[in-house]
């Protein structure tokens, strides 16, 4: 018995310790109130995607610091830890993974909470400024997730650099100024790296930690935004007295009722970071970061992908506007339309312009979310010539002019039985919708983004290709109309 | 310490007049950090790095005709840059005198051109980007031809002038 009394005793300890500490900062009678502001009824799973957002940032900040203690922030030598990290340092590998998944988590968390506010109307008045700085906090994150992907300091983030600086340098007036800043001089180089690195450890830390603040501040501050009913549309000369009388009648402390939730999903989603980490891996690093080696294809991180899409898909003619305008624009309608519309019905079932808005959104980044994946107007460089199976000959002149189909580089953008690139016309069945001379003018004039071949190709060459492209048909009885495969 | 009853109230005046001074003193504290750290943050549009002559390898090396990738150093590398300092372009020898130096970086977004010698194509991985081979546009987003850097020969060497990476 006095054996359990003295584990007692010991387990009771901390709390003491606790009581003592509270006792004299009382830390509790400051915090408590704020743990246990109250909230309205109805409040359910769809409000813990910022409490999780929140979490999925600590982990950032967690992982990061325990990179930090290895990762050298020098352009000579950022590649050589991180390849030390990824291979060779205790649980690096994993600790890199997490740190990638959190930065996805963040983004999506972030969207999904947005997302929620935005359907339930809870931007509306008092709360314009829980949203403006919510705004922030996602631009913030997006800057976090592309400084990050550069600090990978391999090909693909060098060569993100220089494009970032390129869009940059299409900002009128200032525009070359800001390249300059972001090499850090005039080319990527030894200062490129660690400003990026002081932007992204440092800076947007900062930043984010301070309007997270501001955030929770103003959270608490004006409420949890109750669930929308229709019919109950807010006016601002009355609703301050009107929610705090719902608070009045029915609020509920938010820890531990509400808090539950965002608790059990947040272990949900840093559970589904971990695993992930361990299981996928963070992608596997690019080659070493010399602007050199231009065998290299650089792509944007998943959540930038659209934006990707956006550059390669827009017409030439009005893509420098468009490369400023979109972001300038974005970033104008959501940081002002809360100011606007900040009264009136906030059920999504009285304001179906705003679901229309949210689908046409969700939409049209997964579409080009889904371009950007595929990239089809990227060239297929690596595509190999095509098998005998799909040319129907191993010799003559119908081979011949498949391989020169391969090495001319036409098969980089057109692909046939489903090889090859996507950036032109498939050519499976060419034989079917144009004409020989169609296609000569074609090959030889170029023409709707084709090179033109006239003064590369010899006129064997020609030849040899309008024999193949010839044969590619649909009708098998009438491959190779012309020769039957011979000349 | 206790407050002295015959101790005067300060005027509104004397609180506006603090209150403009605290305003005004942490302002002016506030500048004299920030005038320092953003000239030092704002440095590389202040340095001026020059461009130097490199050699990238003697005349004989490069037959006519062909477009071959060269590599040289920057024009004044930070210590340490490692292999970042290192940058490259696309040589071309047109004929027994003239030699053509591109810029590896793609005119629309500066990507990684690469030539493609049985096509004879330059593109652009990134946005499909199509150049011919005397860096003119073939076809794509490119709003203009590859940029061309001065080369010259000295002394049966091939030289080739730094230029900052062309922005568009």
């Amino acid at each position: 018995m006095w054996f359990l009394k003295l584990i007692w005793k010991i387990l009771s300890i901390p709390w003491k310790i606790w009581e003592w500490f509270d006792d004299r900062s009382e830390i509790s009678k400051t915090l408590g109130p704020l743990l246990r502001h109250p909230i309205p009824p109805g409040t359910g799973w769809k409000y813990v995607f910022g409490s999780a957002t929140l979490i999925a940032f600590l982990i950032q900040v967690a992982t990061g610091i325990a990179l930090a203690t290895v990762y050298v922030s020098s352009a000579g030598g950022a590649y050589k830890s991180l390849e030390f990290i990824s291979h060779q340092a205790t649980w690096g590998w994993w600790v890199r993974g997490m740190h990638y998944f959190g930065a996805s988590a963040m983004v999506l968390l972030v969207g999904l909470h947005m997302g929620r506010v935005f359907l339930t109307g809870s931007y509306k008045f008092p709360r314009e400024l829980n949203w403006l700085t919510g705004v922030i906090l996602l631009f913030l994150t997006l800057a976090m997730g592309f400084t990050g992907q550069l600090l990978r300091w391999d090909q693909t983030g060098v060569w993100s650099t220089t494009i970032a600086a390129e869009q940059a340098g299409r900002v009128p007036v200032i525009g070359h100024w800001i390249a300059r800043l972001i090499f850090g001089g005039n080319t990527v180089g030894g200062a490129t790296l660690s400003r990026f690195f002081a932007v992204h450890v440092f800076w947007i830390p900062a930043a984010i930690f301070a309007v997270v603040g501001f955030h929770l501040y103003l959270v608490i501050r004006n409420g949890i935004s109750e669930p929308p009913k229709p019919g109950h549309a807010i006016n601002p000369k009355t609703y301050r007295a009107w929610y705090k009388g719902l608070l009045e009648r029915s609020g509920r402390p938010f820890f531990p009722d509400a808090a539950w939730r965002d608790v059990i999903f947040g272990l949900l989603v840093v559970v589904c970071i971990v695993v992930l980490a361990g299981i996928v891996h963070a992608p596997e690093l690019a080659g070493p970061p010399n602007p050199a080696l231009i065998q290299t294809e650089p792509r944007p991180d998943w959540y930038l992908l659209w934006y990707y899409a956006l550059l390669a898909l827009t017409p030439h003619y009005m893509e420098s506007y468009l490369m400023i305008l979109v972001p300038l624009v974005i970033a104008v309608l959501l940081l002002f339309f809360p100011l606007i519309f900040n009264r009136g019905e906030r059920s999504v079932s009285r304001r179906p312009w705003s679901a229309a808005i949210a689908i046409f959104v969700v939409l049209v980044v997964a579409t080009l979310w889904y371009q950007g994946k595929t990239a089809h107007w990227s060239p297929a460089f690596d595509a190999p010539p095509l098998a005998i199976q799909t040319i129907g000959f191993a010799s003559g002149p119908i081979y011949q002019g498949a391989q020169l189909f391969h090495e001319r580089g036409c098969e980089d953008c057109h692909a046939i039985g489903g090889q090859g690139g996507h950036r032109g016309p498939d050519l499976s069945t060419v034989a079917d919708r144009l004409t020989e001379e169609q296609m000569t003018v074609r090959i030889l004039n170029g023409g709707n983004n084709m090179p033109a071949f006239g003064s590369i190709l010899t006129p064997q060459d020609l030849t040899l290709l309008l024999d193949f492209l010839d044969s590619r048909t649909a009708y098998k009885n009438t491959s190779f109309r012309r020769t039957g495969g011979q000349h | 310490m206790s407050l002295n009853p015959n101790e005067t109230k300060p005027s509104e005046l004397r609180r506006d007049f603090l209150t403009a001074l605290c305003v005004g003193v942490g302002g002016l504290t506030a500048l004299i950090v920030a005038v320092p750290v953003v000239g030092f943050l704002l440095g590389p549009l202040l340095r001026d790095t020059g461009r130097k002559w490199r050699a990238v390898g003697p005349l004989d090396k490069f037959k006519t005709g062909d477009t071959v990738e060269v590599k040289f150093e920057d024009a004044s590398p930070l210590p340490w840059a490692g292999v970042t300092a290192e940058t490259g372009a696309w040589l071309r020898r047109n004929s027994q005198t003239e030699l053509i130096a591109f810029s590896v970086n793609c005119s629309h977004l500066g990507c990684p051109v690469r030539w493609e010698p049985a096509a004879k194509l330059f593109m652009c991985p990134c946005h499909g980007g199509v150049y011919y081979s005397d860096g003119s546009v073939a076809g794509g987003p490119p709003p203009r031809g590859l940029t061309q850097y001065p080369v010259r020969v000295r002394d049966g060497n091939v030289e080739i002038l730094t230029s900052p990476i062309p922005i568009t």
